[in-house]
């Protein structure tokens, strides 16, 4: 009889189980030494499952599919100068923060799954995480790769790693990525797999690129999409290693929600990065940060979290306070942008009268009355001369690194929002009771915390002016500044058949 | 219990050829299915749950598909996954 084609659930069984051993000649917990120190109670590994019950074999073949549709449209791209075809040269901006940001924030999640993959107990879980950990270098490889050849035409896209490493506003999705990687094994895939991917990383791959293919950028779109496949598989993975822990040990639940609580939060946090991507740097824009955020937290999260009350799970603390901040958001973010522009990688500009237009509709509360205002009088500063970008350093919050920007936006929106607290003598201060509370939890760990401003005040940036620290941080001379007087405007321009370069605005 | 509302089980797919045959089948399959074509990408929802049916994709498709080939189109989802060889269901329960 002819041997019968197995079925996806033996398949996965076969290939992911039997295949660990109970160790001999050294004790299981010196061959695993991470995975009970955070206390999370684990009696039956075997209970894990992967529900896309994705197999090695099967793995390698997909995403070998997967890169060969990348790299024909990163080809296509290239050959047809798809950067020409672009809705506006100022949208690379959102490029130049997605690579220098976003990019070694999944390298560094290469490694926290590479870490997994190996001191997990569980052979299912341990398959997992290795092929998760493949995804994520694949991605920081295809965003590398994709991204070049806009470094063939365009600034600021030259040193991603090495700045992710120094700049103060790459501090924020570097210094979550670290404190996720310095927590135990369970931690961190909670927040990875599930405070970042399912509950929040939809904002930032479905949404945003869904406007890279609104902005004519096909290969964004394309490597952007191509991970967010991937993205569902862990999605996935982190919902049912968090339904596997909760299962597991009555005992794991305040522990969980715990981090739940802590990771939403530093996510959400680095996620404001993104809302100025998708309000301001894309020129034309499906969605805005608050439609995004009703339907991919509000209405789905709170499907999510609906669902795991059956465990005695909440909702994140402060996710009140995330909703209610979607409404400014984006505008608190790129106005800081807009006002330290001389200290971006990347161009800042007032949004155009249309896209003014487009956010007072999208912000009915909100644009015209606070934020509005504030960019048409830059804007005239701009056409005076007389306009100047702050000269001094912004103070930072000590947990989520971002400049002290957020305001008391449920009872007065204009008055900054400011905590602070003593540890050991010392007063550190935050941005958001969030961030207090992630603080009080482990003073320990964020007093360590590495804060641009503060380094750069101890000399240890290059220098004390903003030239030398700009040097530091490999920023070169036509990388920041305003949009209208950059050598990308110029060129876009040119490419256009526009030789006289308008002065201001993107609707001229 | 039963004029609770609902939660929204979806399926983000790239809006593309191989992706076609899978948003008809859940058209066929998936009665009061949304669908919202945005670009670059399609995304199907509907109340409670949502399947793609192997036998459904491959009449329209005119040849065989593995429900795992969902992965070179799929984008992004909500709900709880269960797929096997015959089907790939979402749902929240």
């Amino acid at each position: 009889m002819a041997a019968k084609k197995l079925n996806m659930r033996k398949r996965y069984e076969l290939l992911t189980r039997g295949i660990g051993w109970e160790t001999s000649y050294q004790k299981m917990d010196d061959v695993f030494p991470y995975d009970t120190f955070e206390g999370i109670k684990i009696t039956d590994w075997d209970k894990w499952e992967d529900p896309f019950r994705l197999t090695m074999d099967a793995y390698w073949k997909f995403q070998a599919e997967k890169e060969k549709k990348l790299y024909a449209i990163i080809d296509s791209f290239a050959q047809n100068n798809g950067q020409t075809n672009l809705a506006d040269a100022s949208y690379l901006s959102a490029i130049k923060l997605f690579i220098t940001g976003v990019t070694p924030l999944e390298y560094a999640a290469h490694h926290g799954f590479a870490h997994l993959g190996r001191h997990f107990r569980g052979e299912g879980a341990r398959v997992a995480c290795q092929m998760q950990a493949i995804d994520e270098l694949r991605h920081a490889q295809t965003q590398i790769h994709t991204i070049s050849h806009y470094n063939k035409h365009f600034t600021g896209l030259h040193d991603p790693f090495y700045q992710s490493d120094r700049v103060w506003y790459l501090s924020v999705p570097k210094s979550f990525g670290e404190d996720a990687l310095s927590a135990g094994p369970f931690e961190f895939i909670t927040s990875i797999s599930f405070a970042f991917e399912y509950v929040l990383t939809n904002l930032l791959f479905v949404p945003f690129m869904s406007g890279a293919a609104y902005n004519g950028d096909m290969a964004t779109t394309t490597f952007g999409f191509s991970a967010q496949s991937d993205e569902s598989r862990h999605m996935t993975l982190g919902l049912e290693i968090i339904k596997f822990m909760l299962e597991q040990h009555e005992d794991n639940l305040p522990i969980i929600q715990g981090w739940i609580d802590k990771h939403f939060w530093r996510a959400y946090r680095v996620l404001a990065l993104v809302s100025a991507m998708q309000d301001y740097m894309l020129t034309n824009t499906p969605m805005s940060w608050k439609e995004a955020w009703d339907i991919y937290f509000v209405e789905n999260g709170g499907a999510l979290f609906e669902d795991l009350g059956r465990y005695g799970l909440k909702m994140p603390k402060h996710h009140e306070l995330a909703t209610a901040e979607a409404e400014h958001l984006s505008h608190q973010v790129w106005s800081v942008f807009c006002a330290l522009g001389n200290a971006t990688g990347f161009h800042t500009f007032e949004p155009s009268d249309e896209k003014m237009d487009w956010l007072s509709e999208k912000y009915p509360n909100t644009f015209d009355k606070y934020y509005r205002p504030r960019f048409e009088h830059w804007k005239k500063q701009k056409e005076d001369g007389t306009f100047e970008y702050l000269a001094s350093l912004p103070q930072l919050c000590q947990v989520c690194q971002i400049p002290m920007i957020f305001t008391e936006v449920k009872t007065d929106p204009m008055q900054l929002s400011f905590r602070n607290t003593k540890f050991k003598g010392d007063n550190y201060h935050f941005c958001s009771d969030g961030c207090k509370d992630i603080f009080e939890n482990e003073p320990e760990k964020y007093v360590q915390a590495w804060l641009p401003v503060h380094q750069i005040f101890q000399g240890n940036c290059g220098g004390a002016t903003i030239p030398e620290v700009l040097k530091w941080y490999k920023f070169e001379p036509e990388d920041g500044g305003d949009y209208f007087d950059s050598q990308d405007f110029r060129r876009w321009q040119e490419w256009h058949g526009k030789d006289e370069p308008a002065k201001t605005g993107s609707d001229n | 219990m039963t004029t609770k509302k609902k939660n929204t089980a979806f399926l983000i797919v790239q809006d593309n050829e191989d992706a076609r045959p899978i948003i008809e089948a859940v058209e066929q399959d998936n009665p009061g299915v949304n669908i919202q074509y945005e670009p670059g990408m399609v995304r199907m929802e509907r109340a409670a749950s949502l399947i793609v049916k192997r036998e459904t994709v491959e009449v329209l498709k005119g040849c065989e598909w593995d429900v795992q080939e969902l992965h070179l189109v799929l984008i992004s989802l909500a709900g709880n996954v269960d797929e096997d060889d015959e089907k790939f269901e979402l749902s929240w329960g």
